[in-house]
């Protein structure tokens, strides 16, 4: 009886202890929470690295769970920034004002959509009309457009990803894409599965092109950081981060946020693929 | 000297001996306590079930209440992102069923042989190493599994799709054809005696073999035709679902072939059978039950599996046509869940995230009947003594 009292009593004291050392632990720092979109998780990770490297004692967490989970983040209170690849719909609005939050975007760089197809395809060159009937099943075969003689697979990111609704809204133009396509869960499964498959067309962001896969001109434009930039190729779009809110001037989240308006912040941009919004 | 101790000392002894009044009190007191955390402990799985039921039910009902079901469970157009929302589920359905037939068809004839094997077959020092081995394929995560269909298994089906699948179907029909020669040429000729015998075997098995022989080259021939354009597909999946699901599979039957017993394996012997009658005759129908059960448990595994198919099934919400051409890519169940929950928000109460729990339910109900039929199955075959 005597030892499991002192038992309890321990485990209990134990338990106190270590919630005490826990919550100390975490009071000391400043934490930013980040969540959101894979596209712009990149960018969120490496302001993160530089800034925390710079403010020792600031945490940032970066999370990538798409999109529509970083405005539900963002809505519900449980991150300080939402990183998207599009903006905040309606209902995304609607339900943050209710709840008291107050969406602020933030342009954090450029990014285009281009559409990669296996290396060893001779097509070089489509029209956004001619990616529109492919992914609608209208245009099924490679011959069709003067390659060889395979059917295409399409690979189409999941509904759940800012990549998709963009290439919905900019390429798709509402039509619904064909049953047939496949669909993975991020940019560099795409990417994976294009440079693996011949047949195979995708579409990731302009930072996931790299030379295991080829980019082609869609209108006859490149993509690249020129031509996006200047808005001539016209898969292209803004990311976005959101805050609740405009940050308190002179608060780390502030000082993040406004990361990207500055030299170096734009280097990490163009680093890792995207394209900076402003130019000094 | 039982007056040498004194009354005084006894009382003394007797005093130290019983427990007082507070100390009964709180032991009983502690008794409760104990009793009652522990049956908390031990209902709490069956709380989370019952919670797990509740809140999904509460989240798919909804769903019937803006689309009806008509739609979802007739139509094939997955559209649940436009405007005009559509959520046909049939095809979906379809996926998952479709699937985890495959893997039933790579795991049972495979798990259930391996167990006949491990069971009757391998000496005890050898079965000591190899049931861990394969029970070890079910402590491989998921993830991996799903990594290695993607980035290995699907590349590898697109450049040698042909050839892959015929080696396959040599590797699984080659044996079949030998052993059915073999059979059907004993019984040709099992009416004939001395020299017309010999002959009529030989004559019998050179027709039946190269009826066969053919046969198989004709498959090789179109099977080595054939080119996989997308190896995210059916076949995949239900191979590498087909492995997950094995060590389930082969755990459970090896375990139902040896409670068969010595008792009537030596029975069955003494009475003149060979050990191929034996296994077949005596001990495989005697552990029916069991492998029914083995059975069950894998495919359960396979239709609850999700991370492989949400990276190596294509995810097309689609029906294959036909219905059967396991090359091209589905979607099921568990992977819509998993790709679109993000994006269906529940702040709005859409239909989209309501549809999610709809599926939800299907699956859940589904392993809630299966696991009973499995119980039920079980549980007879132990009171009737086999297992």
């Amino acid at each position: 009886m005597f030892k499991f009292k002192s038992t309890i009593a321990t485990t209990i004291g134990l338990m106190l202890i270590l919630s005490f050392a826990w919550s100390g632990a975490f009071a000391e720092s400043y934490r930013i929470i980040i969540d959101g979109s894979t596209t712009v998780g990149p960018i969120a990770k490496a302001f993160a690295e530089y800034y925390m490297a710079k403010h020792p004692d600031v945490s940032v967490t970066v999370s990538e769970s798409g999109s529509g989970n970083g405005a539900k983040s963002l809505i519900n209170g449980v991150c300080d920034i939402a990183d998207m690849s599009r903006f905040m719909k309606n209902k995304e609005f609607a339900a943050a004002v209710e709840k008291g939050i107050m969406p602020v975007a933030h342009v954090v760089a450029m990014d285009g959509i281009a559409i990669i197809v296996h290396p060893s395809n001779p097509i070089k060159s489509l029209t956004v009309q001619q990616v529109r009937d492919i992914y609608m099943g209208k245009i099924k075969n490679w011959k069709e457009l003067g390659g060889p003689n395979v059917e295409i697979v399409m690979i189409s990111r999941d509904t759940n990803s800012g990549t998709y609704e963009t290439f919905e809204k900019l390429v798709m133009s509402k039509k619904k894409i064909h049953e047939k396509s496949e669909y993975v869960g991020s940019n560099g499964a795409i990417r994976q599965r294009v440079q693996s498959t011949k047949a195979a067309m995708g579409y990731v962001g302009l930072g996931f092109v790299d030379r295991s896969v080829k980019a082609l001109e869609i209108d006859g434009v490149m993509p690249e950081a020129s031509t996006i930039v200047s808005g001539v190729y016209p898969i292209a779009r803004p990311l976005f981060m959101f805050t609740n809110g405009y940050p308190k001037l002179g608060s780390h989240i502030f000082s993040f946020i406004t990361l990207y308006l500055t030299p170096k912040g734009q280097e990490i941009v163009e680093e890792i693929g995207f394209i900076p919004v402003t130019r000094y | 000297m039982p007056d040498v101790i004194k009354t005084a000392d006894s009382e003394r002894l007797r005093d130290g001996l019983l427990m007082s009044k507070g100390a009964l009190r709180m032991q009983s007191v502690g008794a409760l306590a104990g009793r009652s955390i522990l049956i908390a402990i031990a209902s709490s799985s069956l709380i989370a079930i019952l919670f797990i039921f509740y809140f999904i039910i509460r989240d798919a009902l909804p769903f019937f209440q803006i689309e009806g079901i008509r739609e979802f469970l007739t139509s094939t157009r997955w559209y649940p992102s436009r405007e005009e929302a559509e959520f046909g589920a049939l095809a979906i359905f379809f996926g998952s069923a479709l699937v985890t037939l495959g893997a039933v068809v790579v795991a049972v004839p495979m798990g259930v042989l391996a167990a006949l094997c491990l069971s009757d077959i391998l000496p005890f020092s050898i079965r000591q190493v190899v049931k861990p081995v394969i029970e070890m394929l079910a402590a491989i995560p998921s993830v991996v599994y799903g990594f290695f269909a993607l980035v290995v298994f699907a590349p590898l089906m697109q450049e040698r799709g042909g050839s892959m699948l015929a080696a396959g179907a040599w590797i699984i029909f080659a044996p079949l054809a030998v052993l059915a020669t073999a059979v059907l040429s004993d019984l040709l000729s099992s009416r004939l005696d001395g020299k017309a015998r010999l002959v009529s075997q030989i004559v019998s098995v050179a027709l039946v073999g190269g009826l066969f022989l053919a046969g198989l080259l004709r498959m090789h021939g179109f099977l080595v035709g054939l080119t996989i354009v997308s190896g995210t597909n059916a076949l995949n999946v239900s191979i590498i679902l087909g492995i997950m699901a094995l060590p389930t599979i082969v755990s459970v039957s090896e375990d139902a072939l040896n409670a068969v017993g010595r008792d009537l394996r030596e029975g069955s012997y003494a009475l003149g059978a060979t050990r191929a009658e034996t296994l077949l005759r005596v001990v495989v129908p005697a552990a029916r039950s069991g492998i029914m059960a083995a059975v069950i448990l894998g495919v359960m595994r396979a239709i609850g599996e999700t991370m492989v198919v949400w990276m190596a099934s294509g995810n097309a919400a689609r029906i294959p046509g036909p219905w059967f051409n396991f090359l091209e890519p589905i979607r099921t169940l568990t992977a819509t869940i998993a790709g679109d929950m993000g994006e269906a928000d529940h702040v709005t109460g859409s239909a989209r995230y309501h549809v999610l729990f709809v599926m939800a339910l299907c699956l859940l109900m589904f392993a809630f009947i299966s696991n009973l039929a499995s119980e039920i199955i079980l549980r007879r075959a132990r009171k009737r003594g086999s297992v």
